[in-house]
C-alpha cells in the first residue's frame, strides 16, 4: 500500500491537482454570487478554502516540505473559528429579519 | 493508482457542484460531506496522513455537523425561497468558469514546476509536520488559540439577548422587525 | 540690564500693546486704551535710551540673535536685530516721536467709538517700524517693511465709512506693493549672488564688486523705496494717504514710515556707493519730486494737502543727498523733518480740532488768538521747514544744498528754487489759517493738554534739532555724521570740502531770498487774504500746476483704465466663458461619474463578489497577454 500510495505522488502530475483545485475554487467562487441562501454561501466558502488547503498539500509533497501542511493546519483553525462566527451571525440574522437570504443584507449600499 | 485519483477529483468536482446547485439545503450539506470525504482521501493519496485525519475531524466531524445543526435549527431543510435572477446566475457562473480558465492558463502558461529534488514521502506523516508545528510554528500555533478565543468571546456576544428581550447585536425594534419579515 | 534683552524689548512693548489692545478693544475706554498705548511706546523709548547709553559706537554695530527663523540648506536666516548708530537713530525717531504723537492722540481720538482699535493699529505700526529699522537683514526688514504698509492701509481707511477713504487706503497700498516688488527683487538678486540676507555680511562680500547685477539690484532696491518715500513715480498715494487721522499723518506720513526708504538706502550705502548709475537716479528722481511737490504745494487748500505735498518734496531733498552719497546729511534731515513735520501735522490737527473738522485753508483765518498755543508751536514748525538760521531745517537742508553745489551750481539752483517755494506755501498756509480775519462758521477752541504738550515738546525739538549735527561753521563738530559713521565700517561719508566764506554766501543768499519770499507772503495772504479762486478761470499752466500736473490723470490713463479694460475683457471673456465654465464642469463631470457609480454600490454581497472576480479575472488575463 505504501508502495502505492506514493507510485500516486510520483505518477499524478501536480498540474492536474493544480487543476482540481482550480475548479474547486471557481466552483466555490461561482457559488457564492449564485445562491442567496446564506448557509449554503458559507458552505461555498468552506469549498473554497479546501481548494486552497488541497493545492498546498500538493505542492507541499512534492517539495517534500511539510511547512505547506502546516500552513493548511493554521487555515483549518482560521476556517473553524470563521465558521462559527459566521453561522452565529446566521442565526442572528434568521432572528432579527426572519430570512436567511444575503440579498437582505444589503445596509452597505451607497 | 493514478485512476484513483481521477475517480477522486471527478467525486470531488461532482459533489462540489451539487452544493452549488441543489435546491435544498440539506443536500447540500450532504454534498458538501462527500466533497470534503474526497478530499480528506486526496490528503492520503498524497500521503499527508496528518492533514487527512485532522481534516475529517474539523470539516466533517465538526464544521459540517455544526452546519447540519443550524439548518435543523432554523427550519432550513426546505427547498430555497426566491433564486437570484437569470442573469446574475449566468453571470456567476461565467465567472466562475472564466476564473478556471484563466488560473489554468496561466499554469499551462506561466508557472513552471521545479522537479522536487531529494523527495522525502515521510513529510506528511504526524512525526515531521508535528516537529515543525512545535519548533518552527509554535508562536502561531499559540496565538491561533488566542484567535479562538476571540472566536468564542464574539460567538456568545452575537447569540447574548439583552434583559429586556431585544436583540443586543442591533437596534432595530419590533415594529421594524415585522416590517421586514412582512 | 543686559543689552540683548534691551534690544528685544523695544520692539516687543508696542507688540505688546497691540495684541493687549487689539484683543481687549471693546472693553477698554479711549482714555486707558490710549494711555496703555503711550505707556508702552515711552518703555520702549526708555529702553532705547537706555541701549543707546550702553552702546559703544567705537565698536561698531552688534548683532542680536533672536532665533532662527529660515534655515535650510545653504539658506541661514535668523530673526536677529542690529543694533547701531544707524537704528539706534531711528530707533530714538520712531519710539521719541512716536511717544509724543501717542500722547497727543488721546485727546486727538478721545470722542472716537474706535479709539481702542485706533491705538492698537497705532502701536502695531509702531512695532513693525522698530522692526524695519532694527532688522539685521534684508528679511526682517522687509516683515516690517510689509507690516508698516498694512498699518498705514489700515489706518488710512480707519474711517472706512467713507468710500473716498478706502479708495486713499487702496491706493496706498497698491502704490506700496509695486515698490515692494521691487525690493523683493533686490533681495533675490542679492541671494543669489551673495548666499545671505545680513547687511553686514553683504556689505562685506559687495565692497569692490562691480557688475551689471549691483546695478540692478540698487535700482530695484530704490524702486521699494520710491514706493515707500513717496518719490517719483510712486508718490500719489502720500496726499491721499492724508484721509487719515491727522496723527497718522504725523506719524506714519510725515516722521517715520516714509523715511523707510531713506533708511533702507543709508543702510544698503555700501552697494549704492558701487552703483554711480544708481546714484545719478536717485539725484535727479529726488531735484524732480521735491520741485515738483512744491509747486503743487503752492496751490492747495487742504491744510492737510499741503503739508503732504511738503513731505513729498522734503523727502525729494533726503534723496538728493542719498544721491551725492552724503548718508549722513539724508538722515539728519530725516531726523530734523520729523521733528518739524510730525508739530507741523500735529498743529494742523489741533487747528482741524479746534474747528470741528473743518480742513479748508479758505474758512480758517485769524485763529492766532483763539488757539494761541498751536499758533506758536505752528509758526516755530514753519519757521523751521522754511530754514530760517540757527533752526534745525536751516542746518539740515542748507547742509544738503551745500553738498548740491559742490556737485554742481545748478542742482543749487534748482534745490533752492524748491526751498523758497517750500518758505512761501508754508507762510501761505501759515497766514491763511492764522491771520486776518475767520473766514468760518465754527466756533475755534484750544485743544486740551495732552495735544499741545506735545506740540511744545516737538518745537523745541525743531528749534534746537540742528545742535545734533552743528557744522564747523558754527563751532559744532557734526556729531551726528560721526557717529552714522561708525555704522558703516569702510563707507566714507561724503564730506563738505567747500570754504567756510563759500558756505556763508550760500547760506546768506538763502536766507535773504527766503526772507524776501516771506514778504511776499505776508503782502499777498497775511494783508489781504488773496484766495485762490475757481481752478478753471486760471492760466494754463497754474492751472495745470493746481491740478498736480494732472499725474493722477496722467496714471489713471495710462494704467488704470487699461487695466480696467482688460480686467474687465478678461473677466467677460476668459473668466465668465473659459475657466469657469472649465471649473464648473470638473465639478459636474465628478458628479455626474458618482451618481452613475454609485449604482455600482449595491451592498449585495454576491454582486460585489462576482465584481471582485472579474476584476481578477482580467488582471490575471492582462498579467498573462503583457507576460
Amino acid at each position: 500500500m505504501e508502495q502505492g500510495i506514493l507510485t500516486a505522488i510520483r505518477t499524478v502530475p501536480l498540474d492536474h491537482y493544480v487543476l482540481l483545485s482550480f475548479l474547486l475554487f471557481g466552483i466555490g467562487a461561482a457559488g457564492v454570487a449564485l445562491r442567496r441562501n446564506t448557509i449554503i454561501v458559507l458552505m461555498c466558502i468552506e469549498l473554497m478554502f479546501n481548494s486552497v488547503n488541497l493545492l498546498l498539500a500538493a505542492f507541499s509533497a512534492h517539495h517534500s516540505d511539510p511547512r505547506g501542511q502546516v500552513f493548511v493546519f493554521f487555515i483549518m483553525l482560521v476556517a473553524a473559528a470563521e465558521v462559527t462566527v459566521g453561522l452565529s451571525i446566521l442565526v442572528m440574522m434568521k432572528r432579527i429579519v426572519d430570512s436567511v437570504d444575503v440579498d437582505q443584507m444589503n445596509r452597505l449600499k451607497g | 493508482m493514478a485512476a484513483l485519483f481521477y475517480i477522486l477529483a471527478a467525486l470531488s468536482v461532482i459533489s462540489a457542484l451539487t452544493v452549488v446547485g441543489a435546491r435544498n439545503p440539506v443536500t447540500s450539506v450532504i454534498a458538501l460531506v462527500v466533497c470534503f470525504l474526497s478530499i480528506a482521501a486526496h490528503y492520503v493519496l498524497l500521503n499527508a496522513q496528518f492533514l487527512a485525519m485532522v481534516h475529517v475531524i474539523v470539516y466533517t466531524g465538526a464544521i459540517m455537523v455544526l452546519f447540519l445543526f443550524v439548518i435543523m435549527l432554523l427550519n432550513l431543510n426546505k427547498p430555497d425561497g426566491p433564486r437570484k435572477s437569470l442573469a446574475m446566475r449566468l453571470a456567476a457562473a461565467v465567472a466562475g468558469g472564466l476564473l478556471f480558465i484563466t488560473l489554468a492558463a496561466a499554469v499551462r502558461q506561466g508557472v513552471q514546476i521545479p522537479p522536487a529534488a531529494g523527495f522525502d514521502p515521510g513529510v506528511g506523516l504526524v512525526r515531521s509536520v508535528g516537529h515543525v508545528l512545535f519548533t518552527e510554528f509554535l508562536l502561531p500555533f499559540e496565538v491561533s488559540s488566542v484567535l479562538f478565543l476571540s472566536a468564542i468571546v464574539g460567538v456568545v456576544m452575537l447569540a447574548k439577548k439583552d434583559k429586556d428581550g431585544t436583540d443586543q447585536a442591533t437596534d432595530i425594534t419590533e415594529a421594524e422587525r415585522a416590517r421586514r419579515a412582512a | 540690564m543686559n543689552q540683548d534683552l534691551l534690544a528685544a524689548l523695544v520692539p516687543a512693548l508696542p507688540l505688546a500693546g497691540a495684541i493687549i489692545l487689539a484683543s481687549l478693544r471693546r472693553k477698554l475706554s479711549a482714555n486707558a486704551a490710549g494711555g496703555l498705548a503711550t505707556a508702552l511706546i515711552v518703555g520702549a523709548f526708555a529702553a532705547s535710551v537706555l541701549l543707546f547709553l550702553g552702546f559703544d559706537a567705537a565698536q561698531g554695530g552688534r548683532t542680536v540673535k533672536l532665533l532662527d527663523w529660515v534655515r535650510l540648506a545653504g539658506m541661514d536666516i535668523p530673526l536677529a536685530l542690529r543694533i547701531d548708530a544707524l537704528s539706534l537713530t531711528m530707533m530714538f525717531i520712531v519710539t521719541g516721536v512716536g511717544a509724543l504723537i501717542h500722547l497727543y492722540s488721546i485727546g486727538y481720538m478721545h470722542a472716537d467709538e474706535r479709539a481702542a482699535t485706533f491705538f492698537a493699529q497705532l502701536n502695531l505700526f509702531t512695532f513693525a517700524m522698530l522692526l524695519l529699522v532694527m532688522g539685521s537683514n534684508f528679511l526682517v526688514t522687509f516683515i516690517g517693511w510689509e507690516g508698516v504698509g498694512l498699518c498705514s492701509y489700515l489706518l488710512i481707511g480707519f474711517w472706512y465709512r467713507t468710500p473716498e477713504y478706502n479708495y486713499a487706503a487702496r491706493k496706498a497700498f497698491v502704490m506700496n506693493r509695486i515698490g515692494d516688488v521691487g525690493m523683493v527683487l533686490a533681495m533675490v538678486l542679492l541671494f543669489q549672488r551673495f548666499g545671505t540676507l545680513e547687511y553686514d555680511a553683504i556689505m562685506d562680500r559687495a565692497s569692490g564688486v562691480n557688475d551689471p547685477l549691483m546695478v540692478a539690484a540698487t535700482l530695484f532696491l530704490f524702486l521699494g523705496a520710491t514706493g515707500k518715500s513717496a518719490q517719483i513715480p510712486l508718490f500719489t498715494w502720500l496726499p491721499d494717504a492724508m484721509a487719515g487721522p491727522t496723527p497718522v499723518s504725523a506719524l506714519i506720513h510725515a516722521a517715520t514710515m516714509v523715511t523707510a526708504g531713506i533708511f533702507l538706502t543709508v543702510r544698503s550705502s555700501a552697494l549704492f556707493e558701487l552703483a554711480p548709475f544708481t546714484q545719478d537716479i536717485i539725484l535727479w528722481v529726488g531735484t524732480a519730486t521735491a520741485l515738483l511737490a512744491a509747486s503743487i504745494g503752492l496751490f492747495q487748500n487742504d491744510i492737510k494737502k499741503v503739508l503732504a505735498y511738503s513731505t513729498v518734496s522734503q523727502l525729494g531733498y533726503m534723496f538728493v543727498a542719498l544721491g551725492l552719497g552724503s548718508y549722513s546729511a539724508a538722515m539728519f534731515h530725516v531726523t530734523t523733518h520729523a521733528f518739524f513735520k510730525a508739530l507741523l501735522f500735529l498743529g494742523a490737527g489741533s487747528v482741524i480740532h479746534a474747528l470741528g473738522g473743518e480742513q479748508d485753508i479758505r474758512r480758517m483765518g485769524g485763529l492766532k488768538a483763539p488757539v494761541r498755543t498751536t499758533y506758536i508751536t505752528f509758526l516755530i514748525g514753519t519757521i523751521a521747514i522754511a530754514g530760517l538760521p540757527l533752526m534745525s531745517g536751516f542746518f539740515s537742508k542748507d547742509l544738503i544744498m551745500a553738498f548740491a553745489f559742490q556737485r554742481s551750481p545748478v542742482l543749487f539752483a534748482l534745490l533752492l528754487a524748491g526751498a523758497l517755494m517750500t518758505a512761501f506755501y508754508m507762510f501761505r498756509l501759515l497766514f491763511l489759517v492764522f491771520h486776518g480775519s475767520y473766514r468760518g462758521k465754527a466756533h475755534p477752541h484750544e485743544s486740551p493738554l495732552t495735544m499741545t504738550v506735545p506740540l511744545m515738546v516737538l518745537s523745541v525739538l525743531s528749534v534746537a534739532g540742528g545742535l545734533l549735527n552743528l557744522p564747523h561753521l558754527f563751532g559744532g563738530h557734526e556729531a551726528m555724521k560721526h557717529f552714522l559713521e561708525t555704522a558703516a565700517e569702510g563707507i566714507r561719508y561724503e564730506s563738505l570740502e567747500l570754504s567756510a566764506m563759500t558756505e556763508i554766501v550760500l547760506m546768506a543768499l538763502t536766507t535773504v531770498l527766503v526772507g524776501v519770499v516771506i514778504y511776499i507772503a505776508h503782502g499777498r495772504f497775511a494783508v489781504k487774504a488773496t484766495l485762490e479762486g475757481d481752478e478753471a478761470a486760471m492760466p494754463f499752466l497754474k492751472r495745470l500746476v493746481a491740478r498736480r500736473w494732472r499725474v493722477d490723470e496722467l496714471y489713471r490713463a495710462l494704467f488704470e483704465r487699461p487695466f480696467g479694460w482688460l480686467s474687465t475683457n478678461l473677466h467677460a471673456i476668459a473668466e465668465n466663458r473659459v475657466v469657469a465654465p472649465l471649473v464648473r464642469g470638473v465639478g459636474d463631470a465628478a458628479l455626474r461619474v458618482g451618481e452613475t457609480v454609485r449604482g455600482l454600490q449595491t451592498g449585495n454581497a454576491g454582486f460585489h463578489l462576482l465584481a471582485m472576480l472579474c476584476g481578477l479575472i482580467l488582471l490575471l488575463t492582462f498579467t498573462l497577454m503583457g507576460g
